[in-house]
C-alpha cells in the first residue's frame, strides 16, 4: 500500500494531531486554486455591485438577474471549491450509536405509559367515556359552523342558468343579436340579455351562437324548431371539465375543447365525437320574433357544464 | 504608555482564555444553555461526499428561494377579485376592465423595480423545487434508503411532493389570468366530480358557484401562509431526523452499518453546502434573466367564456392533465345520479393510487423481502432488479402520462391526426412501463455479471508469452471500489437471492 493511499483510509476528527495528512487539503497545488478561488471572489463581487448599481438606475430586467445570478454563481463556485480542495481533505468518520435503548428502557418506558395510562383508565371509566364523548360532540359540532359558513349550498345553482322563456341573444357588448347579423359558418358568444357582464353569466350562462348550413344539419326528435335559420346555440361549457368549448372547426363542423380536445358535432346535436366528453353540450332552443330578434324559446332542459352527483 | 496598553491587552487576552471572545462568548452561551457538547458533537457531523446527496439540497435551497422572493410579492400583489381599470405602464392592456390580482400582478412585472425579476425567480424556483423533489425522491427509492430505520421520513418527504404540488397550483393560480383562470374552471369541475359530497366540497372551497368570488383570496392565504407553514415543519423534522438517525452512505472502504465516512461539518460541509445554495440561487436567478416564464400580461385577464390555445399546466401538474386527455369518456347515469368517471378516475383515483403506492412502498417491500433489518449502507439500483425496474415502470408511466398532456402539439408540430396521437398515447402509457420493467431487470442482472460494473476502471497489462500468445492481466481494482466486495454483508435476504460469487478478478462466471 502507498503512502498516499493509506491517507484515504478515514479516521474520527477526534484526537487527531495537529499535522495530519487528513488535515491537509486536497488540492495537489493549493496555491493555484486559491488564486483561481480568489478570482472567483472578485468577479462575484465586482457583478452584485453591479447588481445594485443596475437596481440603482433601473436598468432592464435582464441585466439584474444577470448581474445577481452571475455574481452568486461566482460566490458559490468559489465557496464549494474553498470546501472542496483546500480544506482538510479527509476522509472523516464518526460512528454510528444504535438508536434503539435498553430492553429495560423501553420496559419502564412502555410500562410508564400502559400501566399509568391503564390504571387511570380503569378506576374512572365513566369520566373517560364522559370527556371522549363530550370532545367527540364537540369536534363534530365544531366542523359545521365552519364548513356552512364557508360557502352557500349548492341547492338548484347547478341545474339553472339565467336563460329563460324569451331571453334575448345578446354578445360580449350586449347588443341584441338579430336574424341578419351572422353569415352561414359564422359563430358567436352569446349570453341572456342582461348577464354579459356578470361573473356568472360569462362562467354558467356562456352559449356558442353558430349559424349552420341547411344542408347538412341534421337535428334531433322534438328539436325541430330549436335553430331557425340555421342559427343553433349550444352551450359554451364543456361537459367534461367545463371549460369554453372555444375553437371552431368549420369545415369539420367542429366545437372542440382546448383543455382536453373533447370535439363536439355542431351539425348533429353536438354530439361528443371525440375525447374525453361524456355528453353532448346542452341545445338551447331559439326562435326569431317579431322584430327578427333572435330569443330563447326557453332555459336549458338540463345543467350545462360538467357532471356531478345530483345530476340526473 | 505603550507600556501600560500592552500589559493591559494582554491582560485581558488572558481573562478571556485560550480561544479568546468567541470563546468567552461561547461560554457566556453555554453557561445558559449547555450547548457546548451537543454542539461539538454537532460541528463534527460527517457528511457523506456522494454527489447524489445534493439532490435533496436542491430542493432545500429552491425552497429558501422561493421564500425570500415569495415575500417580495406579497409587498406588491393585492389578492382581491375586485375590478379595476388598468392604468399601468403596461400600454396594450390600457383601459381593459382587470381584477385586483392581474393589475397588481402586471405592476410587479413593469413597475415594481426588480418585480419581474422577482416573480420569475419565484415561478422558476418552484419548478426547479418539484423537480429536485422529485429526482432526490427516485434517489432514495433507486438506493433503498428509505428502508427501516427511514421510513417515516420517506413518508415525510411524499407528503412534501404533494403540499409542493398543490402550492405549486395554488400559487400559479393567483394571478387570475387566462390561462390560470382555466386551471381553477378545471379544479374546480373535478371537486365537483367526487360523489356524494363533491359539489358541497367546491362551493365550500370556492365560496359559491363558479367562480366565486373568494376564490383568489382564499387560494392567497392557503398558498403564503397555511401550506408554506405546514411544508416548513415537515421540512424541519425531515432535517431532525436526518440528523438523529445520520446520513445514509454507499459501500466503500472503511464504511460500515455502525460509521458514516464524509466531510465535517464544520467546515468543509458548511462552506461547500453554503456554496452549492449560491449556485442553486445564481442559477435560478440566471434562467430567470433569460428564460421568460408565465407571460400573464400575453395570456390577459381571465374571462370564463375565453380561452386560449395549447393550454397547459406547470410540468408537475401534467400527469394529471395527460391522464384526463386519455381516459376514455365512461361516465355513469343511473337512479337520478350521475359518477363522472372520466373525471374521477384520472384527476383522483389515479394520483391516489400512484401516491398511496408511494406510501406504502416501504412497507410493501419489508412484507416482500420479510427484511426488519436496520439499514445504513445503501444498495446499488442494479443490486436490487426488481425494487430498479419497478421504479423504472412507475417513473415510465408518469413520463408518458406528462407526454400526453401535449397532444394537440404533438399533433400539430407533426402533422398527424389528434386521433392517432391520443390512441397512440393511450397504448404507450400502458405498453412503455411493462416494456420498460423488463428491461430495467435485465440491465440490472447484466450489471451484477459485469466485473468492475459501477466502478473505477483499471488499466490491464498486456503480455506476450515465449509462444506468441498474448494474455491481458487485470490490475487490481481500487482500494475504494474493493470495499463493499470485502464487506460481509449484514442482511441475508435480499428480493434477489443471488449465490455469492467470490471476486477473482476478471473472469467470473454467469448463470445466464
Amino acid at each position: 500500500m502507498s503512502e498516499k493511499e493509506e491517507h484515504r483510509t478515514p479516521v474520527s476528527l477526534n484526537g487527531l494531531s495537529e499535522n495530519d495528512p487528513h488535515l491537509l487539503p486536497a488540492a495537489k497545488n493549493p496555491k493555484t486554486v486559491e488564486h483561481v478561488i480568489a478570482i472567483n471572489f472578485v468577479l462575484g463581487t465586482i457583478l452584485t455591485a453591479g447588481f445594485g448599481a443596475c437596481y440603482w438606475v433601473n436598468a432592464k430586467p435582464w441585466t439584474l438577474g444577470a448581474t445577481l445570478g452571475g455574481g452568486l454563481f461566482f460566490f458559490g463556485v468559489g465557496l464549494v471549491a474553498w470546501g472542496k480542495y483546500l480544506m482538510p481533505r479527509g476522509p472523516f468518520v464518526e460512528e454510528r450509536h444504535v438508536l434503539a435503548n435498553s430492553e429495560a428502557d423501553r420496559n419502564a418506558f412502555a410500562a410508564a405509559i400502559v400501566e399509568r395510562g391503564g390504571s387511570v383508565m380503569k378506576r374512572r371509566k365513566m369520566l373517560g367515556g364522559l370527556l371522549a364523548g363530550g370532545l367527540g360532540i364537540f369536534g363534530v359540532v365544531a366542523m359545521f359552523p365552519t364548513l356552512r359558513s364557508l360557502g352557500p349550498l349548492p341547492k338548484g345553482t347547478l341545474f339553472h342558468t339565467d336563460w329563460r322563456k324569451d331571453s334575448y341573444v345578446v354578445d360580449q357588448t350586449g347588443r341584441r343579436v338579430s336574424a341578419g347579423d351572422l353569415a352561414v359558418g359564422s359563430i358567436v358568444t352569446v349570453f341572456p340579455e342582461g348577464t354579459q357582464d356578470s361573473d356568472r353569466g360569462q362562467a354558467v350562462d356562456q352559449t356558442v351562437l353558430i349559424r349552420v348550413s341547411n344542408e347538412k344539419f341534421t337535428t334531433m326528435k322534438g328539436r325541430e324548431s330549436w335553430a331557425p335559420l340555421g342559427y343553433v346555440a349550444y352551450s359554451k361549457l364543456c361537459t367534461h371539465l367545463g371549460c369554453p368549448v372555444g375553437l371552431y372547426e368549420q369545415e369539420l363542423q367542429l366545437l372542440v375543447c382546448p383543455c382536453h380536445q373533447s370535439m363536439f358535432n355542431v351539425n348533429n346535436g353536438a354530439v361528443p365525437q371525440f375525447g374525453p366528453a361524456p355528453r353532448p353540450l346542452p341545445q338551447l332552443p331559439l326562435y326569431i320574433d317579431g322584430q327578427g330578434f333572435l330569443r330563447a324559446q326557453a332555459g336549458y332542459n338540463q345543467p350545462v357544464g360538467p357532471g356531478f352527483w345530483e345530476r340526473a | 504608555m505603550s507600556d501600560v496598553t500592552a500589559t493591559n491587552q494582554r491582560a485581558k487576552r488572558k481573562a478571556a482564555g485560550p480561544y479568546g471572545k468567541v470563546g468567552k462568548a461561547l461560554n457566556e452561551l453555554d453557561d445558559r444553555l449547555g450547548v457546548a457538547k451537543g454542539g461539538r458533537t454537532f460541528m463534527d457531523k460527517i457528511f457523506p461526499d456522494h454527489w447524489s446527496f445534493m439532490l435533496g439540497e436542491i430542493a432545500l435551497y429552491s425552497f429558501l428561494i422561493l421564500l425570500i422572493t415569495g415575500v417580495f410579492l406579497t409587498f406588491y400583489f393585492i389578492p382581491s377579485s375586485a375590478i379595476v381599470t388598468y392604468h399601468g405602464s403596461y400600454l396594450p392592456l390600457d383601459g381593459q376592465q382587470v381584477t385586483q390580482a392581474f393589475s397588481s400582478t402586471v405592476n410587479i412585472s413593469f413597475a415594481v423595480r426588480g418585480g419581474l425579476l422577482m416573480r420569475q425567480m419565484h415561478h422558476w424556483a418552484c419548478d426547479i423545487f418539484v423537480g429536485a423533489l422529485v429526482v432526490h425522491m427516485a434517489r432514495v427509492f433507486f438506493t433503498g434508503a428509505f428502508r427501516k430505520p427511514r421510513e417515516l421520513n420517506w413518508t415525510i418527504g411524499v407528503t412534501l411532493l404533494t403540499l409542493a404540488i398543490v402550492n405549486g397550483f395554488l400559487g400559479y393560480s393567483l394571478p387570475d389570468d387566462l390561462v390560470s383562470g382555466t386551471g381553477i374552471r378545471i379544479a374546480y369541475s373535478i371537486l365537483l366530480s367526487i360523489p356524494f359530497v363533491g359539489t358541497y366540497l367546491a362551493f365550500f372551497i370556492f365560496g359559491g358557484n363558479f367562480p366565486g368570488a373568494s376564490t383568489i383570496p382564499r387560494f392567497y392565504i392557503l398558498h403564503c401562509l397555511i401550506v408554506p407553514l405546514i411544508i416548513i415543519g415537515l421540512v424541519g423534522a425531515h432535517l431532525f431526523l436526518l440528523v438523529r438517525q445520520k446520513h445514509t452512505q454507499f459501500p466503500g472502504e472503511g464504511r460500515t452499518e455502525k460509521n458514516v465516512v464524509g466531510s465535517p461539518m464544520f467546515p468543509v460541509f458548511m462552506a461547500k453546502t453554503t456554496g452549492f445554495l449560491f449556485i442553486v440561487a445564481g442559477f435560478t436567478a440566471l434562467l430567470s434573466a433569460f428564460a421568460q416564464i408565465n407571460p400573464i400580461w400575453q395570456f390577459g385577464p381571465y374571462d370564463a367564456s375565453r380561452i386560449s390555445y395549447a393550454v397547459q399546466p406547470d410540468w408537475y401538474m401534467g400527469f394529471l392533465d395527460g391522464a384526463l386527455r386519455i381516459w376514455p369518456s365512461w361516465s355513469f347515469h343511473s337512479f337520478g345520479h350521475t359518477i363522472p368517471f372520466e373525471v374521477l378516475v384520472p384527476a383522483l383515483i389515479l394520483p391516489g393510487i400512484i401516491f398511496g403506492l408511494a406510501y406504502a412502498w416501504p412497507m410493501l417491500e419489508r412484507i416482500y423481502t420479510k427484511d426488519n433489518e436496520i439499514h445504513h449502507l445503501l444498495d446499488r439500483p442494479s443490486q436490487r432488479p426488481k425494487r430498479t425496474a419497478v421504479g423504472v415502470a412507475a417513473l415510465a408511466f408518469v413520463t408518458m402520462l406528462f407526454i400526453a398532456s401535449s397532444t394537440d402539439v404533438i399533433a400539430n408540430f407533426f402533422h398527424i391526426s389528434l386521433n392517432s396521437v391520443l390512441w397512440a398515447m393511450r397504448i404507450l402509457t400502458i405498453l412503455v412501463p411493462l416494456i420498460a420493467y423488463p428491461i430495467a431487470y435485465k440491465i440490472c442482472k447484466e450489471m451484477q455479471g459485469v466485473h468492475g460494473a459501477g466502478k473505477r476502471k483499471t488499466h490491464n497489462i498486456v503480455s506476450r508469452t515465449a509462444e506468441g500468445e498474448y494474455l491481458a492481466t487485470p490490475t487490481p481494482a481500487y482500494r475504494d471500489d474493493l470495499g463493499h466486495d470485502l464487506e460481509a454483508t449484514p442482511v441475508p435476504t435480499y428480493i434477489e437471492v443471488e449465490p455469492d460469487e467470490p471476486d477473482e478478478g476478471g473472469v467470473r462466471i454467469v448463470d445466464r
